[in-house]
């Protein structure tokens, strides 16, 4: 055993080899295939997993305790942290939450702008899977072509909010700004490229790659069962052959009037997994182009009606007594929603983004509790690993598709 | 005269409520009869304490010693076989107690139960790992945060926090700038206890802003020469840091007196 003080503080990785034979190696904090701040502690016997312990909070920031001491629209910023991929995603899911409290609905215009920027972070969130994916298991060029992708989408995303990664894109009761000008013909542009590409390039890179099927296929296999069990959603879940996607199911915004289908695979592996992200992006692209006329033949109107919750438009503020009243009262003090507790699912790129929101009537959230996808998936982790191979952990782990932030919050 | 602070809750709260406000309820709803969660609500039988639907969900409360059993009948006659989430609202502050819930799924009948029970301070609840797999972390992040004693869970652990941390951070008491122990906590780990008297709590936290110093900080707007006491005689206030509360659940173990 070590002796372990001030000067020679403990290793773990010393204490390398043990006496049965087994060895235990740390996977992470700084692998760059931990996606971030992973730390697996692995139990192997030779090249075989026996044990695996995820150890997470290295990106513990303490979101949900920030929650209860901001105000409603203070906190929505800080929602971008969680999944910092597809940070309109969670602004999202949070502002729907919220919107569902105080028993509002954004205009139609605001639903159709926001449908088109959730589809286009789950285009951003799954090339960026893909591109990861794709270098962790060791296809490198993949990696750039998608980014190459990614970028045009960021570029969308920056054209419309202004920001690339951290959106605040969404606002309680609508959105803050309309779509500039020519933005819709960038953005079928853009869906006809990401149709383009997924076809002539990933899956002509990937889909039927030797190397690439050897991989993935029966790695990481998942029962039905035992996918529910473990509370995965979304691909995880639809990769064992369950059709559930909460867009389908339990619609929210424009879903239940747009036609997509809802790709699943009963491989319950890897690649199975990996098909579903290509399917997906298709799907994605197909909504998107949907949503044009919607969004030609809506009113210009971006932000909900609820003088006692939400500030009126800029330009009755300033001409009109009442609405700039109201507006500094909600500014100072922020908006109360009525006493109550609301769980509000939404489907973002990972899973189940969920968010649980219990208010006393204050202007501050009594509790604010954020159901992460990534974070069950890591849980996931300790069981599905036992028994694999080394090599495979981190294809395992690129599958899952876990984002830190949100694992940790 | 600084206003009083209670310290039972020192989270985030507003600075002026009017004196006839009164926050209105999000309406709830009686289970029709008929319905998925009528059905739901007539297999628990006499489990259920209370039982309506708020914003399209079906809201059940329980006892606590009967969570193990409430969840069964949910899942294996009711369809429930996911448990998105689960976690606590602390009520130390107004009744001494925590209130737990479970977010199950019912993925063929795409429907929502919300399972509320209350557990006093200090009390343990039953795991429900044998259940649902995905209690597991969520039973440890639970655990982490309010320090609600999970019995028969097979790893409980802190999950978010360091194993060595003391106090639960989503504690109504726990102040959002953290507390005493966790103020030291880097000084304590990289050079030693000892080390606090050398390192002052002026130095600890690299992040500080003294608004007196005209050294290192620019006052934009209301410039003045470099190093300049601007103090005018005031003395900087102290942050207050609450005392961490610590529930020694060891000194009461059944398990750890069998060992010793």
């Amino acid at each position: 055993m070590q002796q372990v003080n001030k000067l020679t503080p403990f290793f773990e990785n010393l204490n390398f080899e043990r006496d049965d034979n087994t060895m235990v190696i740390n996977f992470g904090p700084q692998h760059p295939s931990a996606h971030g701040q992973l730390r697996l502690v692995l139990e192997l016997d030779g090249e075989q997993v026996v044990k695996a312990y995820p150890d997470i909070g290295y990106l513990h920031r303490g979101i949900e305790k920030m929650a209860e001491n901001m105000t409603y629209n203070e906190f929505l910023p800080t929602t971008d942290r969680l999944d910092y991929i597809a940070s309109t995603a969670n602004n999202y899911a949070y502002a729907l939450a919220v919107e569902k409290l105080l028993g509002i609905e954004a205009p139609r215009r605001a639903q159709v702008i926001r449908t088109i920027l959730l589809e286009l972070n789950r285009v951003i969130s799954h090339l960026f899977f893909i591109a990861t994916h794709a270098l962790d298991v060791g296809a490198m060029s993949v990696f750039l072509y998608a980014f190459r992708e990614r970028e045009f989408a960021m570029d969308l995303m920056e054209d419309y909010c202004g920001a690339r990664l951290t959106h605040s894109s969404v606002r309680i009761g609508g959105v803050p700004l309309d779509l500039p000008d020519n933005w819709i013909n960038n953005m079928i542009a853009f869906c006809d490229k990401v149709d383009y590409e997924v076809e002539h390039t990933y899956d002509a890179l990937l889909k039927e790659n030797r190397i690439w099927k050897m991989r993935l296929e029966d790695v990481g296999v998942i029962s039905a069962e035992e996918a529910l069990s473990w509370g995965c959603t979304g691909p995880m879940l639809r990769g064992s052959g369950v059709n559930w996607d909460i867009r389908k199911e339990e619609p929210y915004e424009l879903y239940g009037e747009l036609n997509f289908d809802i790709p699943t695979s009963d491989r319950c592996d890897s690649y199975g997994r990996y098909r579903l992200y290509m399917e997906e992006m298709k799907q994605s692209t197909r909504i998107m182009r949907q949503l044009v006329p919607m969004y030609k033949a809506s009113e210009p109107q971006l932000m909900a009606h609820a003088p006692q919750y939400i500030s009126a438009p800029k330009e009755e503020i300033m001409t009109q007594n009442y609405a700039l009243m109201q507006h500094f009262v909600l500014v100072t003090q922020g908006m109360r929603p009525p006493k109550g507790e609301v769980y509000v699912p939404t489907e973002s790129p990972k899973g189940e983004l969920g968010f649980y929101i219990k208010s006393e009537g204050e202007p501050y959230a009594y509790r604010l509790k954020c159901r992460a996808p990534s974070f069950f998936h890591t849980g996931l982790l300790q069981e599905i690993l036992v028994g694999t191979y080394i090599a495979d952990v981190v294809t395992i782990i690129g599958t899952t598709n876990i984002v830190f932030g949100e694992v940790d919050r | 005269m600084r206003k009083y602070v209670p310290k039972d809750n020192v989270q985030g709260k507003s600075y002026y409520t009017d004196r006839y406000w009164v926050a209105p309820r999000v309406p709830r709803m009686e289970v029709e009869a008929g319905s998925h969660f009528a059905d739901a609500v007539k297999a628990l039988g006499k489990l259920v304490k209370e039982s309506y639907i708020e914003i399209g969900q079906l809201v059940v409360h329980i006892d606590p010693t009967q969570n193990v059993e409430v969840m069964r009948i949910l899942k294996e006659t009711c369809g429930y076989t996911q448990c998105s989430e689960q976690s606590a609202v602390d009520y130390l502050a107004q009744d001494g107690e925590f209130e737990l819930f479970y977010q199950l799924l019912n993925i063929t009948e795409a429907k929502r139960v919300r399972v509320h029970c209350r557990i006093k301070k200090g009390e343990a609840i039953e795991s429900t790992t044998p259940l649902f797999k995905s209690s597991n972390f969520a039973e440890r992040e639970m655990f982490d945060m309010f320090g609600i004693k999970v019995n028969n869970h097979p790893f409980l652990k802190r999950i978010l926090m360091p194993d060595d941390w003391e106090g639960h951070p989503l504690l109504k008491t726990y102040p959002m700038i953290g507390d005493e122990f966790a103020s030291w906590y880097e000084v304590d780990k990289i050079f030693g206890k000892e080390y606090r008297d050398v390192i002052g709590p002026e130095n600890r936290d690299p992040s500080r802003i003294d608004r007196y110093d005209t050294k290192r900080f620019s006052r934009v707007g209301y410039e003045v020469p470099f190093d300049a006491d601007i103090s005018s005689g005031e003395k900087e206030q102290a942050i207050e840091y609450s005392e961490t509360v610590l529930v020694d659940y060891t000194t009461s173990s059944k398990q750890l007196d069998e060992r010793r």
